[in-house]
């Protein structure tokens, strides 16, 4: 009883945040919005007895992916509206609810037999966070040490594509050289 | 010793692919000389065979697998037996000369090296067809000598007419190879095998019916290639192709594979008499008909080319008599004197800037004194006068018919051999004798190279003893394979008469053509006359060819083009305009916006979806649409 | 009334479509990249539910992965982005059509 409340609690919520999110004008608001929707998410990890995911969730989701968005959105104009001149809603509706419906079709009838053999079990008595410690440090230590290095790839291509042009800060120049730049680099 | 085999066998194809590298670069004498190096070096291991063979050494390898699947097991197999090794003897020796030769002969020719490796490959694919173990290396071997052919007959490929000449002969043996290759298959299925030994082994057993049809299938084969009535035509056309390729391939070697293939599957041949007597009747028929359109012609090359085709026609009524024997030592003398005689031409074509026409030469015999000496002895050696090589081998096959009762063919054979000599010295008379009608025409002659008429002599020297000095020897050897059979005539004074009487009418022969030509005077009532013409037109065959196969076949094909186009390129074109249609209509899809490109996916998806979803329904309600489709 | 896989995994599909919708509906950059989230999120979901119904970690660790590639994928894309404003001091899709065919 309990848990079905708090599902569809958070169930609400998350599609709330997340329909602001794709239908707001105003990035920031998004940005806000998404972040949320990600800490419920995590409630569904909690739930679903997943704890270290919802960790996972909340510390690189709202944590991490956000902040770095937040610091991305201080280099774009976010304070003014976003005029978008979006595509006809009917159609864009149209389409996801289209897939969605299928999606669901599908989901609901039973095609997938139950007998299905759990490769790795979960086993009662140990924790969760252990228990994915054991099987992430045993049998997925190539991958994971393989995500580890895109990792640090992403972040260095990250830091270098930003970064281009960063010597020059424009906030330690006068106006007139900020201008003569700005006007050497158009005729470039 | 199977280290020389593999000499014999791999030294021309060595050669080849040396030549073949300069091909494209300018000549160089280099080409000319390793290429007659490696045949030489053939030639010399053939040798050694030869005399391991007469010791009484048959050679056999299986170099490797070649096919093997299921029940039909064909290896790379070379065998070295008497019959084989005379073949061998025959093509390493007249190759060689003419490589030699041809070194002078193609001096000028810008495309030198190409001329070499093509020749050598011809080489290297006649020894294959001559010494493989089983018919379809024979066949590879078979159709080896029809590509070189080509690529020789066509070899100034600029000129119209040789061109022309290649694919007629090419085409030609394209038809008696499907024969010959129903041929090969009619025995495979009955026999399951395509090995000489499991061929002669098993085909007692077989009935008479399956023994006729392959016997008749191969010997199609046979005739395309030895240019026998009625696939002769292209022959004469070959001529295009420079007079060595003549010599070689036209006279001595490739024509002759027909010959040797009857001989070699003689077990097969043995068992069906009719069709040897089909043989034998149609080559007699071939021998005179040949000889008969030599008399009048024009042109020295077609005319030896003529003589070459009657030649055979001997051959082919020796064999087809089961006279096995007969038939491949006159192969062997032929070659010999045939491409003595070519190389002769040669030589004169070189004298004359190209001219063929004898009627514009005349009273060559002061100029090319060892030209003349060795055509007029190579004549002589076709005539068959004693001692010469073809005394030996064609009163023979006289004798054959003869001994055989087959009093027809040799009243054939016999006027043939008188015609024979008529148009050989009508040859000889007209170049060598008589006035020096080439100074009308402002010709200027010259002697050939001397190291080309050297290396004309071995020729000249077998043409002149090959008869009385191999004959035993021979029947010695290759009675070890062949049926031996003595074909003498019983009856001395009988014997004598008919020998010392061919000899007479021989020479009468000649000296009738003599008398007629030394003066080259055109008698112009015989020559409008109807059989003057119908002879010169090569008894209108050509032509009839052209009006009932070739002008049928442009019809056809230009109703079939229209159809083609109407049909076949209509629909291709149809299709094609759809997705060109269809792309130009869709290529707005294509407007680089990521955003609509986004859309298009997700529509891509639902598409996906909306399938996964109507296969899901079907399978899990299998049992009930099937249900429903049974009421 | 029990919360079975079936509930999560339509709640999962919702969300996704909520994602779909974002990605062809918004033009700006930034917006694009959150609902690429959503869609990351939604599927992270699923994993994890059919992880626990199922009592098999397999899934809990593909979502752990996603996530891994969902921050290396934030984290290359504003720099593109960073890049990208630079040059054309806009961030809208309509502007982007040099991949036109």
């Amino acid at each position: 009883m309990f848990e079905a409340i708090a599902f569809y609690l958070f169930a609400f919520l998350t599609i709330a945040m997340f329909w602001i999110t794709v239908t707001t004008k105003h990035a920031l608001y998004a940005l806000t919005a998404l972040a949320a929707g990600m800490i419920f998410i995590s409630a569904f990890f909690f739930i679903l007895g997943a704890d270290f995911m919802g960790v996972i969730q909340i510390i690189v989701y709202s944590g991490a992916v956000m902040a770095l968005y937040a610091f991305g959105m201080m280099f774009f104009d976010t304070t003014r509206e976003l005029h978008e001149k979006n595509p006809s809603s009917t159609l864009v509706f149209l389409l996801g609810g289209m897939a969605a419906l299928l999606v669901v079709i599908m989901v609901s009838a039973p095609i997938v037999s139950g007998s299905i053999e759990a490769a790795y079990p979960i086993i009662e008595g140990i924790g969760n966070t252990q228990a994915i410690g054991m099987v992430l440090f045993t049998k997925y230590l190539v991958p994971f040490e393989v995500a580890a290095v895109m990792l640090l790839v992403a972040m260095i291509a990250g830091i270098i594509m930003a970064g281009k042009k960063m010597d020059i800060s424009y906030s330690e120049m006068s106006e007139e050289q900020i201008d003569e730049k700005l006007d050497a680099e158009v005729i470039a | 010793m199977e280290m020389y085999l593999y000499i014999a066998l791999f030294a021309p194809l060595v050669g080849s692919l040396t030549a073949a590298l300069f091909g494209a670069s300018k000549k160089t004498m280099f080409t000319g000389l390793f290429a007659s190096g490696m045949l030489f070096a053939s030639f010399v291991s053939s040798l050694l065979l030869l005399i391991g063979v007469l010791e009484g050494n048959t050679y056999h390898v299986e170099m490797m697998t070649w096919i093997a699947t299921g029940d039909l097991y064909v290896p790379f197999g070379f065998v070295v037996n008497e019959v084989t090794v005379t073949m061998m003897m025959v093509v390493t020796t007249v190759s060689t000369v003419v490589h030699v030769y041809s070194i002078g002969y193609m001096d000028h020719d810008k495309s030198f090296n190409r001329f070499f490796s093509y020749l050598s490959a011809f080489v290297f694919s006649m020894m294959v067809l001559v010494m493989s173990d089983n018919l379809l290396g024979l066949f590879i071997g078979w159709e080896g000598v029809g590509v070189c052919s080509w690529l020789l007959i066509g070899f100034w490929y600029h000129k119209e007419s040789a061109t022309w000449a290649a694919n007629e002969a090419f085409i030609m043996n394209r038809i008696a190879d499907l024969a010959m290759l129903i041929g090969i298959f009619i025995i495979y299925w009955n026999l399951g095998t395509l090995q000489y030994e499991g061929i002669f082994a098993g085909v007692n057993e077989l009935n008479h019916g399956v023994l006729t049809a392959a016997g008749i299938f191969l010997f199609v084969g046979a005739m395309g290639k030895s240019a026998q009535f009625p696939l002769h035509t292209w022959l004469a056309d070959a001529m295009e192709g420079p007079t060595p390729v003549s010599a070689l391939i036209h006279a001595a070697t490739m024509v002759t594979a027909g010959v040797y293939l009857v001989v070699r599957m003689n077990p097969l041949y043995d068992l069906i008499p009719d069709v040897g007597l089909f043989i034998a009747s149609l080559g007699a028929f071939v021998a005179m008909f040949a000889a008969t359109m030599a008399l009048v012609n024009r042109d020295m090359k077609r005319i030896i080319a003529y003589s070459t085709l009657s030649q055979l026609g001997y051959m082919f009524v020796a064999a087809g008599l089961g006279a096995y024997w007969v038939a491949l030592f006159h192969l062997m003398a032929h070659a010999f004197f045939k491409a003595l005689l070519f190389l002769g031409a040669g030589n004169v074509m070189h004298a004359m800037d190209n001219e063929l026409d004898p009627f514009k030469m005349g009273g060559l015999r002061k100029a090319m004194k060892g030209t003349f000496i060795m055509m007029t002895l190579a004549s002589v050696a076709l005539a068959g006068i004693f001692p010469f090589a073809g005394f030996f081998s064609k009163d023979l096959i006289l004798e054959v018919a003869f001994v055989e009762h087959h009093y027809i063919l040799y009243t054939v054979l016999l006027l043939t051999a008188g015609l024979t000599a008529f148009y050989s010295f009508r040859l000889v008379s007209l170049i060598f004798h008589g006035e020096e009608r080439y100074k009308l025409f402002g010709f200027h002659p010259h002697e050939a190279y001397k190291y080309m008429l050297v290396a004309m002599s071995p020729l000249l020297i077998l043409a002149i003893i090959a008869g009385f000095l191999f004959k035993g020897t021979y029947y010695e050897m290759v009675i070890a394979m062949l049926p031996a059979g003595e074909y003498h005539v019983h009856n001395q004074v009988v014997y004598w008469v008919m020998t010392i009487g061919t000899q007479l009418f021989v020479i009468a022969a000649i000296l009738f053509a003599y008398r007629k030509y030394e003066n080259a005077k055109i008698d112009l009532k015989v020559e409008s006359g109807f059989f003057y013409q119908l002879l010169f037109n090569q008894y209108y065959i050509p032509k009839l060819y052209d009006e009932l196969f070739s002008k049928p076949y442009v019809e056809l094909s230009k109703m079939m083009w229209k159809i083609d186009n109407a049909v076949v390129d209509a629909s291709v074109d149809g299709i094609a305009n759809v997705f060109y249609g269809t792309g130009n209509k869709t290529h707005t899809m294509q407007n680089g916006n990521l955003s609509s490109m986004l859309r298009w996916m997700v529509l891509g998806l639902v598409a996906l979806l909306v399938s996964a979803a109507v296969f899901i329904g079907i399978v899990t309600n299998a049992d009930a649409i099937m249900k429903l489709l049974g009421a | 009334m029990e919360i079975t896989l079936t509930h999560y995994l339509v709640l999962s599909t919702v969300l996704f479509a909520i994602g779909l919708v974002g990605v062809m509906r918004r033009k700006n950059l930034l917006m694009l990249f959150f609902a690429t989230e959503i869609l990351l999120n939604s599927v992270n979901i699923a994993l994890v539910a059919i992880s626990h119904y199922h009592g098999d970690f397999t899934g809990q660790l593909f979502a752990f992965f996603i996530i891994a590639i969902a921050a290396s994928e934030v984290a290359v894309g504003l720099g593109l982005l960073v890049l990208w404003f630079k040059r054309e001091n806009k961030i809208d899709l309509d502007i982007m059509t040099s991949m036109k065919g």
